[in-house]
């Protein structure tokens, strides 16, 4: 979505009143925090290839628990591409490789000892496009959980229970959890991919552009989601949608051309951007 | 679930995501089967190579004494007498070949003809009924079509469609000689009829699959519908629909119990269609289990390594032909 | 102007001429169709699905043996076509690889191509010269082999049309590749699996010349499976070639099961792919 405004002045100030006055004042009191939390999600002078190409290149950033944080810029400028190196799903395109080191909660990803599993029940992942298994309702959030061992059907019935219930779907579906999962709408079966990243329990949820496939209504009841759930996870939503990223985050990293150009408190990228690109950026100029 | 708290424990390297002691064990074996279903799949699929290259090997191996004894004399040697321990594979070729290539002169432009019908002029569900009708046609046992071909063919060719035909043109030396049902000719019509199938589905679809756009364009310029067939999407299709007549043409040469029931089952070359003959399917399935002598059977089984050669080679002409047309999407079947 | 005439009338013509050669084409199947279930649906009754053959030259009797062994055969068959097929589609559509797979499809593709008189001769080198006698295993085997192509080409094309997205959320939750290929890509090609193993038995249950000598015929029960074992479609063979009027019939009846029972495959694996689209 392009903000089209002509003048560079007012273009500001419309996206500062976008913010919500009482969660700047929250963004404001963690700024000063921030820097004695230990970040949950690390990354020093990473970079991803694909064979020579370059996806991302010396990333340095660190993401700090229970926030959320949105990853912005131009298409093609390696937003997925390091969203996905978090939980190493870049592993599946052949010739990857990396530099660099990214840590998630102390542990490096790309370490050989790593297990992989155990990465992605920490790290949960919700795609742009919804893509719940064309199982029922209760299978798929119920998936994660029979794939690590839980057979109870107490526990999984719990688990899954409380898994919609955080993703705000509970209410929507409990009649009939055996129905398809096909069967819902855009903004519901998004939904459910939420609950069944939660079913794992996973401490960090990678979003990746989650809203772009729905349409205005849904995306709304998926940024209220975020909002709830920042209490308990860390998020790291990639958007191209200038606006979202102002409304849901805490922090932003515009990234241009596979390089981190500026990571700040949301407030600041948006109303005073220290580079100028940037700030071209986010007023609409390019991109 | 306070997140600070759990940053404070050790750090994950295999704790990452192991929120309890059986849900780690459950994972680490989960991993651990990996390669293994791995090894699994690729075990089998390396089976299929495996058959193969033994299917090969015990058709060499086994025809080892014939082809020692008689060398390439098998294959233009023209008497088959077991008793006399002659053997010679060329009746068996000429009606195999005779016999298929004469079926597909039949069913190729009935096949063809078919599939322009259902792909150009039949509305999409009919198209879609009837070829699925077709394709129950191809789905019928050959035995069955074997018993069909004894019991109504050979008796309507013999009381309908032989006499007119040996008044008309029995002086042509392919249709001279008394008619006693089973014969070459019975098995060439039983055999187009087994292969038209396989033309119409295919062809069918190398036709639908050229472009809408060729068409409006032969339209455009005021050609028939049948011109615009003819001229543009015919030749477009040209290589899937020789693909499809070769794979035909595979079958027929293959293809065992329908022949063996209507052909005669008698090793000679006849100049006349309405001779008995034998293809080399036919005279394997009916002597195999009453060879007598190691020789015999080498003879049968060097019979059948021919056929496989002729059978791999027009085969893998046809799948070069089908990668050709439709960018190598393979059809059914 | 006339030539304008002239261009109409052979379209017309042309395409009367293809109407005629559709014609033909669905006639022949409609009378094969007709002529069988008449002729043999009236020779049909319970003691052919029940009794014995008659002793050679008597009246009566019927193919039970046949019927059992056909089933046996086709057992044995998919245990040994089934498994290797399905597993070895598995490994083309989920596992990288350049040369193997292209070696492995090469294969598949030739063991298709082979008249499957051949494949009994192979079945028959490989098992009834060893063992010297005749058996369900050897006809089973036989047609196991036949049975593989169709299931590992059916078996990788539906998996790859399972899209990556599924296969991404699946492995982002935490599977393991043999998890994701197992919970979640076969499912979501199960239809397409199952129908293409209906489709496989009704090719293979009407098969006759891979059988003629490996399972060979039995005119009595067979105990077991090392025995050599009758078939319906080998019965239909003998009974068609031989003299007597009454064997001519019941050749008819058993023609009408088999192709009953093929077409029940044929339509089964149909019916499996186009149901429930509804829901989804």
């Amino acid at each position: 979505m392009q903000i089209t405004v002509p003048h560079r002045m007012s273009q500001k100030s419309q996206i500062q009143t976008v913010i919500p006055t009482s969660r700047k004042r929250q963004m404001d009191t963690r700024a000063t925090n921030g820097t004695r939390e230990r970040a949950i999600i690390r990354s020093q002078n990473f970079s991803l290839y694909y064979g020579s190409k370059v996806g991302v290149k010396n990333i340095t950033m660190d993401i700090y628990p229970n926030s959320v944080t949105a990853i912005i810029g131009p298409s093609g400028c390696g937003k997925s591409t390091f969203l996905r190196s978090i939980n190493r799903m870049n592993d599946l395109i052949p010739h990857v490789h990396h530099e660099g080191r990214l840590e998630v909660a102390g542990q490096d990803v790309y370490d050989k000892r790593t297990n992989l599993v155990n990465l992605r029940q920490e790290v949960g992942m919700v795609f742009q496009k919804p893509n719940p298994f064309p199982k029922s309702i209760f299978d798929n959030v119920a998936y994660a959980p029979s794939l690590q061992g839980i057979r109870n059907k107490g526990e999984l019935q719990h688990i899954v229970e409380q898994s919609l219930r955080a993703a705000a779907l509970w209410d929507e579906v409990k009649d009939d959890l055996r129905k398809s999962a096909l069967a819902l709408s855009g903004g519901q079966q998004q939904r459910l991919c939420i609950a069944r990243a939660l079913a794992t329990k996973p401490r960090v949820l990678l979003m990746d552009e989650p809203c772009s496939a729905l349409d205005p209504i849904a995306t709304g009841r998926i940024e209220d989601l975020m909002g709830q759930l920042e209490s308990s996870y860390t998020i790291v939503i990639v958007t191209h949608n200038m606006q979202q990223a102002a409304r849901v985050s805490d922090r932003a990293a515009f990234f241009c051309l596979g390089a981190l150009i500026e990571y700040d408190l949301t407030s600041k990228i948006f109303s005073n951007p220290s580079k100028k690109e940037t700030e071209d950026y986010v007023t609409g100029r390019f991109g | 679930m306070s997140v600070n708290a759990s940053l404070q424990s050790s750090g994950f390297t295999h704790e990452l995501g192991a929120h309890n002691r059986r849900t780690r064990l459950v994972t680490r074996l989960a991993m651990l089967l990996d390669p293994l279903f791995f090894l699994l799949t690729l075990a089998c699929a390396a089976s299929i190579v495996a058959i193969t290259v033994l299917l090969v090997h015990q058709l060499y191996v086994h025809s080892v004494e014939s082809r020692n004894a008689l060398g390439w004399n098998f294959l233009i040697g023209q008497n088959w007498d077991p008793v006399a321990g002659d053997f010679g594979a060329l009746p068996f070729i000429f009606g195999t070949i005779v016999t298929s290539i004469i079926a597909l002169l039949i069913a190729a432009p009935l096949g063809i003809a078919t599939a322009v019908f259902l792909a150009e002029m039949a509305p999409p569900r009919l198209s879609r009924l009837m070829a699925f009708l077709i394709d129950l046609l191809a789905a019928v046992p050959s035995v069955i079509y074997g018993l069909l071909g004894i019991f109504l063919l050979a008796p309507f060719l013999t009381k309908v469609v032989v006499p007119p035909l040996q008044k008309a043109l029995g002086f042509l030396p392919i249709f001279s000689g008394p008619f006693y049902g089973v014969s070459l000719f019975t098995a060439c019509i039983v055999l187009a009829v087994m292969v038209v199938p396989f033309i119409v589905s295919i062809s069918r679809e190398v036709l639908l699959s050229v472009p809408r756009d060729q068409r409006e364009a032969s339209f455009a310029l005021a050609a028939t519908h049948w011109e615009t067939v003819w001229r543009v999407v015919l030749p477009q299709a040209r290589r899937g629909i020789y693909a499809s007549v070769f794979l035909a043409l595979a079958r027929a040469l293959g293809e065992t119990m329908a022949v063996t029931m209507v052909i005669g089952n008698t090793p000679q070359i006849a100049k006349s269609l309405f001779a008995p003959g034998y293809t080399i399917a036919a005279v394997v399935a009916n002597e195999f289990t009453e060879a007598t002598g190691d020789l015999y059977l080498s003879a049968l089984i060097e019979l059948g390594l021919v056929l496989f050669v002729v059978t791999i080679v027009i085969n893998g002409l046809s799948r070069l032909l089908i990668h050709a047309t439709t960018g190598g999407h393979d059809h059914h079947g | 102007m006339a030539r304008l005439a002239l261009r109409k009338s052979v379209n017309a013509v042309m395409f009367s001429l293809t109407f005629l050669c559709t014609v033909a084409c669905l006639g022949v199947l409609f009378f094969i169709l007709g002529y069988l279930f008449w002729n043999g649906g009236r020779d049909l009754n319970w003691n052919f699905f029940t009794k014995l053959p008659a002793p050679v030259g008597e009246s009566g009797g019927g193919m039970a043996n046949a019927i059992v062994g056909s089933g046996k055969l086709l057992l044995i068959a998919s245990a040994i076509g089934l498994p290797i097929g399905i597993l070895g589609g598995i490994y083309l559509a989920e596992y990288r690889g350049k040369t193997f797979p292209f070696i492995v499809r090469y294969a598949t593709d030739l063991l298709n191509g082979v008249p499957s008189i051949i494949i009994g001769i192979f079945a028959y080198t490989l098992i009834v010269l060893k063992v010297k006698h005749f058996s369900a295993w050897a006809g089973g085997f036989a047609l196991g082999i036949m049975m593989i192509p169709i299931a590992l080409r059916s078996t990788e094309e539906f998996l790859r049309q399972v899209p990556s997205s599924l296969r991404e959320a699946s492995l982002a939750l935490g599977a393991t590749q043999w998890q994701m290929i197992l919970t979640a890509v076969v499912p979501a090609a199960l239809r397409g699996i199952v129908a293409g193993i209906m489709l496989d038995l009704a090719r293979v249950a009407g098969e006759t010349a891979p059988l003629l000598f490996t399972s060979f015929g039995n005119r009595f029960w067979s105990e077991g499976f090392d025995k050599p074992t009758a078939s319906l479609p080998v019965m239909i063979f003998t009974y068609a070639i031989g003299p007597y009027e009454d064997w001519h019939r019941q050749a008819w009846a058993a023609a009408f099961v088999l192709l009953a029972m093929v077409f029940f495959f044929n339509l089964a694996a149909r019916g499996v792919m186009s149901w429930r689209r509804a829901q989804t």
